[in-house]
């Protein structure tokens, strides 16, 4: 017995305001059941990923009014966490615990008039004792650019990477952007853009990070049967991974240098069973840049420390070799962590995604990572059921 | 390190009963770390953003863990450079720089290089820790080129 995702529903995206996290759930569940041909009375499993929201609690299902739920669960890995809400779906289903699970991802932390950095990704704690302030007394703010930044810099010292390499990533995905009418960002960006934009935490600049958004995703996962008779072409789902090498803080390993996507990557192609030449479409997590050339390297496209090298002829954008964050990604469609590859991954395998849709679609690699680098996950999808 | 006047006061780390022995350590000119009695593998006082002091070896996973004297002693493993304002006081700052530093004993631990400009940053240089007092009764680590 195998499970596919039946309905998927994306909310407006952005600078999105007078809505609250639960609202924006509420609204892309509404839009992934229509899509799905189902009911709200038919849910019977919701699963929320948790993130940075205070309203992203079990509790959510009282907002949403559903009842009689057999599975229900705030998960969290961090950005990797869509791809688990997945596999606990899919395993629910197949043990016949629930039939019909909502996966959700939603959230506000813009204000209207306000900045990123005065967001809730800030991530400026006023009451910090002990140890835990000891970063702000160092000017160290936000819940990741500076580890991101400090991997990249690592990299660069020991592999040579550049922002030339860098910014054909974040060219390549705006390129993507411009062709899907869900991404907030649509404005060309030209190579000199990239590098003009400015330093945020320097190396990392303003066009190598993700943006922030309100708004929401829904995605249902039912058996593959009962999705073959819903509206939607069934996108199913064939392989699942999951890896946490773990982070001691000692110098025995570099983590974000070396991530769990090496193992989370084979697991899933060989649940799946495919190799990775089989991958036709990739949707890889993208807070930065640089995450999706670390974990290029780390699936095995490239050696470790040549992804610079790998991306810097485009391949990954629009008529290149290995398309790659065909809806901008997180860089330039819309930041619901793991959901926005996901979404852009089940348009594909669907077919669905008009002017950038690939001819070739069979097999989608969807990755989650979360933490700094430290989590990731790795999910198969293809319109096809295959074996097994 | 320039001396600034900040439009506002930049944050003080606030010791609690957990801590006390790495301020009391940082006021004594001594950087404190965590050390395994079983297996005597140092590791840094928490393990990321928030988390509470470390408890637990990373290496053998025994319970028996203290505070204890370190070297003082590191190398440059990877640093950054800080243009975002995220806080008034840091205004007079921008840009600044946060490093990632590899003590002798091994231990990574998030600070700031102090005692040279940034163009003389460079992934592996040796270090050695000072420390800076940020108030009456609070010093913090930092780390300078060592000689």
């Amino acid at each position: 017995m195998s499970a596919a995702i039946a309905g998927l529903g994306i909310t407006e995206m952005g600078k999105v305001y007078g809505r609250t996290a639960s609202d924006f759930a509420g609204d892309a569940l509404a839009l992934a059941l229509d899509d799905a041909g189902l009911q709200a009375g038919d849910v019977d499993g919701l699963l929320i990923n948790g993130n940075q929201s205070a309203e992203m609690t079990p509790a959510l299902q009282f907002s949403l009014g559903l009842t009689d739920l057999t599975l229900v669960n705030v998960m969290s890995a961090f950005g990797s966490t869509a791809g688990t809400m997945l596999q606990y779906a899919a395993y629910a289903i197949a043990t016949g615990q629930a039939s019909v699970v909502a996966c959700l991802y939603a959230d506000a932390p813009l204000r209207e008039g306000g900045s990123i950095s005065q967001s809730g990704y800030n991530g400026r704690r006023f009451d910090a004792p002990g140890m835990a302030g000891l970063r702000f007394a160092y000017g160290d703010y936000g819940p990741a650019n500076s580890g991101y930044a400090m991997a990249l810099r690592r990299h660069m010292h020991l592999f040579g990477t550049d922002h030339e390499q860098l910014g054909t990533i974040a060219v390549g995905q705006r390129a993507w952007a411009q062709m899907n009418p869900h991404a907030q960002m649509r404005k060309a960006m030209s190579m000199d853009d990239y590098h003009a934009s400015r330093w945020v935490v320097e190396p990392l600049h303003l066009f190598d990070c993700c943006l922030v958004s309100n708004g929401g995703v829904a995605v249902i996962v039912t058996s593959a049967q009962r999705a073959r008779d819903l509206r939607q072409p069934p996108v199913h789902l064939r392989g699942f991974g999951q890896c946490a090498p773990g982070d001691t803080g000692r110098g025995d390993r570099d983590p974000g240098i070396h991530t769990g996507a090496t193992t989370a990557g084979a697991m899933a192609l060989r649940q799946a069973g495919i190799e990775l030449a089989d991958v036709d479409v990739l949707e890889l997590y993208d807070c930065y840049t640089y995450t999706v050339l670390v974990t290029l390297e780390d699936y095995g496209y490239c050696a470790k420390g040549e992804g610079g090298d790998f991306v810097a002829d485009g391949k990954l954008g629009p008529g290149g070799a290995l398309p790659c964050n065909t809806g901008g990604g997180q860089l330039s469609s819309y930041y619901m962590w793991g959901f926005t590859p996901l979404s852009e991954g089940v348009i594909q395998a669907r077919g669905q995604a008009g002017e950038r849709q690939l001819d070739k679609h069979d097999h989608v690699l969807v990755s989650g990572n979360g933490g700094v680098l430290t989590f990731h996950s790795t999910t198969i999808l293809s319109p096809h059921e295959g074996g097994a | 390190m320039s001396a600034s006047i900040a439009t506002s006061a930049k944050p003080v780390p606030v010791p609690d009963e957990s801590s006390a022995p790495f301020f009391d350590g940082a006021l004594a000119d001594t950087l404190m770390l965590r050390r395994c009695r079983a297996c005597n593998t140092f590791m840094s006082p928490i393990a990321g953003i928030g988390a509470p002091v470390r408890s637990r070896c990373v290496a053998c996973f025994s319970g028996d863990v203290e505070w204890a004297p370190s070297s003082g002693r590191a190398a440059l493993y990877s640093f950054v450079i800080m243009h975002q304002l995220y806080d008034e006081a840091f205004a007079a700052d921008i840009p600044y720089n946060l490093a990632v530093v590899e003590t002798e004993e091994g231990v990574r631990l998030t600070s700031q290089v102090t005692g040279c400009p940034h163009e003389s940053l460079r992934i592996g240089m040796p270090l050695e820790v000072v420390f800076e007092r940020v108030s009456g009764t609070v010093a913090i680590p930092k780390f300078r080129p060592a000689p």
